[in-house]
C-alpha cells in the first residue's frame, strides 16, 4: 500500500538548509492502522506531508499502491489527493462559509457528482458520525469534537484508501478525543488505512502499530 | 462556470468584505462612467457640428472674388478679382459639373426692411433661382425667386420666417409688398433654414433686379454651386478645374489660391469630421487609462483575497481541487465584481447623458449627447475583459498555493 524507501527532505531557508528526513524507510499494508510518534522537529508532520502528497521529497521512492509518487503535475496530484487519500487535519479545515453538508461534500464537487446528488450522500456520512441534526449548522456553531467528526466524515465521502490524520485529537479534550478516536478506529475496521502522526502515548497505543521518529530517522 | 457553488462562494466573499469590495468596484464603475460619459459628449459635439453643416448642403462650393497673390502675365501681385454676371454665366454654361449654380450678392449695407408701420434690420441677398439647393432652403409658402423674375426684373422677394415673424405676426405676407431701402418688393414666398437665426433673416431677391434698384453694374459678390453626389469625391478636383476656368479670364495664375476664396463645404465637413474623430480617440484612450487604473484596483483587491483565502485554497487542493478550478474561481470573482460594477457605471453614464438630453437647452454646437447601442456592447466586452486580466495574476498566485499551507497556515 504504502512504501517507503529511503526518503530525504530538507527544507532551504536562504543559506540554511535543514536536513529534516534523513533516509526514512517504512512500509505500510492495507488496513492497518498506524501511529507516527515523535517529538516536535523529528519530522513527522513532513513524512504525513510527503504521503499526502501535499509536500515533495528530495531523494529516494514513494510508492502508493504501486505507483511511484514522484514529481508528479499539480492536476494529478489533485485527482490522487481526490481519490486515494482523506485527510483529518488537527485544526479541522472546515470552510467557514459552507455548512456541515456541503463541507462534506466538497471532495464530492471535485469528482463532478451533481449538488444535489452530493448532499444526499452527504447526509449520509454525516449520519455516520451521528451529526445528521446538524447538517445545516455552520462550523462555528459546532463543538470541537463536532468540528472533527465532520472533517472525518468529509475525509470518508470520497471513499478512500487511505485516512491520514494530523494529530486529530490535538485541539480536543480528553473524552472527545476517546470518541474521536473510536469513530477512526471504526473506519480501521471497515478496510481503510488510518495513518495518525500524534504525540500523545495513549492515542498511539490504540493503534496497531507505531512508528517512531527521532531527529529525521526511524528508531527501531 | 455558472455552477451555484462557485457563485455561493463569490458572494459570501463579496458578503465579507462589502466596503472593499464597493470601494474596489467604484473604480470601474468610474472608469466606464467616464468613458460613456465622455463619448456621449464627443457624439453631442459631433451632432452640433453635423447639425452646423446641415445648414448649407454638405456638397455646395463658394466661390469669393479675392486678390492675386502671384505675379501673372505682367500683372503685379494684390490685383483684385472681381466677379460679374459674366462670370456666372461662363461657369453655368461651361461647366457641366456644377448642378445648381447661383450668383450672390450680399448688400451689406441696404438692410432696413419695413411693412407698414414695422421695421427691422435684416439681410438682403440677390441670388438665382439654384440658389435654394447650395443653401438649402426650405420653402414653406408661395415660391422662391424664379427665371422670370430674372428676365424681368421683377421686384419680388422671398423671405425668411424671422422676417415674417417680426413684420407681418400674424398676417398673411403673401402678396403683400415690403420696403427694402425705399424701394417696394412684392413677398412670393416664405422660407425656412436650418442654419439658425442668421439664416432665417434673409430677404432673397432676383439678383437682377440687385443690380438695377442698387448697386447698378453687373458685379456679384459670390458665385454658389451644388455638385452632383457622384462626384462629391472630387470635389477638390473641381475645385481646381473651376479655378482654372476663371484664371483665363481674370488673367491670374491657376495655381494662385488667394485670387479667389474657395469654401468647400465638403473638404471643411471632412476636416471637421476626422477633428471629431480624433477627439473620440482621444476619449476612447482616457476613458481606458481610467478603467485600468480600476483594474489594477480589482486585482489589487483579489490579490489580498487570495493572500487571505491561502489556507482555504489550500484545504480544496488536499480535497483534490485541481490548479485550474481555483484559477476558475479567482477569475470568476474578478470578472463578476468588474462586469457588475462595470454595468452600473455604464447604468449611470447613459442615465446622465439622458438627464443632459432632456434637461439642457440645445445650443448650435452641441446636440443630442448619446452613445450607441454598439458602444455600450463594446464597453461591456471591455469589461469581461478587464475582469479578466485584473484576476489574471491573483489566479497565478492563487494557483501556486501549496496544499501544505493548509497545514501550516491554520
Amino acid at each position: 500500500m504504502i512504501e517507503l524507501k529511503q526518503v530525504h527532505k530538507s527544507y532551504h531557508n536562504g543559506s540554511s538548509s535543514l536536513h529534516v528526513l534523513k533516509g526514512v524507510n517504512a512500509v505500510v499494508e492495507s488496513g492497518e492502522m498506524v501511529s507516527i510518534m515523535g517529538s516536535s522537529g523529528s519530522g513527522k508532520s513532513t513524512l504525513l506531508n510527503i504521503l499526502g502528497i501535499l509536500d515533495t521529497y528530495d531523494a529516494g521512492e514513494y510508492r502508493l499502491e504501486g505507483e511511484l509518487i514522484k514529481q508528479l503535475n499539480e492536476k494529478h496530484a489533485a485527482q490522487l489527493r481526490n481519490q486515494l487519500i482523506g485527510f483529518v487535519f488537527q485544526s479541522f479545515n472546515l470552510i467557514g462559509f459552507k455548512n456541515a453538508m456541503e463541507n462534506v461534500a466538497l471532495p464530492l464537487y471535485y469528482q463532478n457528482v451533481s449538488r444535489k446528488k452530493r448532499n444526499l450522500i452527504a447526509l449520509e456520512y454525516l449520519e455516520k458520525v451521528g451529526l445528521k441534526d446538524w447538517a445545516h449548522h455552520m462550523p462555528n456553531e459546532l463543538s470541537g469534537g463536532q468540528k472533527q467528526r465532520v472533517a472525518i466524515a468529509r475525509a470518508l465521502i470520497s471513499k478512500p484508501k487511505i485516512i491520514l490524520a494530523d494529530e486529530p485529537t490535538g485541539a480536543l479534550d480528553s473524552q472527545t478525543s476517546l470518541e474521536v478516536m473510536d469513530l477512526l478506529k471504526g473506519i480501521n475496521d471497515q478496510g481503510i488505512t488510518l495513518i495518525i502522526v500524534t504525540h500523545e502515548h495513549d492515542i498511539a497505543e490504540m493503534t496497531q502499530r507505531t512508528i517512531h521518529l527521532k531527529d529525521g530517522n526511524i528508531l527501531g | 462556470m455558472f455552477d451555484l457553488d462557485k457563485w455561493q462562494e463569490i458572494f459570501s466573499n463579496i458578503r465579507k468584505n462589502r466596503l472593499r469590495t464597493f470601494l474596489t468596484g467604484f473604480s470601474v464603475a468610474w472608469g466606464i462612467f467616464m468613458l460613456i460619459v465622455l463619448l456621449g459628449a464627443g457624439k453631442g459635439l459631433q451632432n452640433g457640428v453635423k447639425s452646423q453643416f446641415a445648414r448649407d448642403a454638405i456638397n455646395s462650393i463658394w466661390l469669393n472674388a479675392g486678390k492675386t497673390a502671384l505675379a501673372y502675365q505682367g500683372y503685379q501681385p494684390g490685383k483684385e478679382i472681381k466677379f460679374t454676371n459674366e462670370d456666372y454665366q461662363l461657369i453655368s454654361q461651361k461647366y457641366k459639373r456644377a448642378e445648381h449654380i447661383s450668383a450672390r450678392m450680399h448688400l451689406w449695407n441696404i438692410s432696413l426692411i419695413s411693412y407698414k408701420s414695422k421695421f427691422g434690420n435684416f439681410n438682403v441677398k440677390g441670388v438665382h433661382p439654384d440658389m435654394v439647393f447650395p443653401e438649402k432652403v426650405i420653402l414653406t409658402s408661395g415660391r422662391f425667386i424664379n427665371d422670370r423674375d430674372i428676365e424681368e426684373n421683377r421686384k419680388v422677394t422671398c423671405i425668411g420666417k424671422k422676417i415674417v415673424d417680426e413684420l407681418f405676426k400674424a398676417e398673411e405676407p403673401i402678396g403683400k409688398e415690403i420696403n427694402v431701402n425705399g424701394v417696394l418688393f412684392k413677398v412670393v414666398g416664405v422660407f425656412y433654414d436650418d442654419g439658425g437665426d442668421q439664416d432665417n433673416r434673409r430677404a432673397y431677391l432676383p439678383v437682377s433686379t440687385t443690380q438695377r434698384a442698387f448697386t447698378g453694374n453687373t458685379q456679384i459678390d459670390q458665385v454658389v454651386m451644388s455638385i452632383n453626389e457622384k462626384d462629391v469625391n472630387e470635389s477638390e478636383e473641381i475645385v481646381n478645374e473651376l479655378r482654372a476656368l476663371l484664371s483665363a479670364r481674370h488673367h491670374f495664375d491657376p495655381n494662385d489660391q488667394k485670387a479667389i476664396f474657395v469654401w468647400n463645404n465638403l473638404t471643411e465637413y471632412k476636416k471637421i469630421m476626422s477633428l471629431l474623430n480624433g477627439i473620440t480617440i482621444f476619449v476612447w484612450i482616457i476613458g481606458i487609462g481610467t478603467l485600468i487604473a480600476g483594474i489594477v484596483g480589482v486585482s489589487n483587491i483579489m490579490m489580498i483575497v487570495v493572500k487571505e483565502r491561502t489556507v482555504e485554497i489550500g484545504i480544496r487542493k488536499a480535497l483534490g481541487a485541481s490548479p485550474w478550478s481555483i484559477i476558475a474561481l479567482i477569475l470568476q470573482e474578478a470578472v463578476f465584481i468588474t462586469s457588475l460594477f462595470g454595468y452600473i457605471g455604464l447604468m449611470l453614464g447613459i442615465f446622465l447623458l439622458e438627464a443632459f438630453n432632456k434637461y439642457l437647452p440645445a445650443s448650435d454646437f452641441f446636440k443630442n449627447p448619446e452613445v450607441d447601442l454598439s458602444i455600450a456592447l463594446y464597453a461591456m466586452l471591455l469589461l469581461v475583459i478587464s475582469g479578466l486580466f485584473a484576476g489574471f495574476f491573483p489566479a497565478r498566485k492563487a494557483a501556486s498555493v501549496q496544499p501544505i499551507d493548509a497545514l501550516r497556515g491554520a
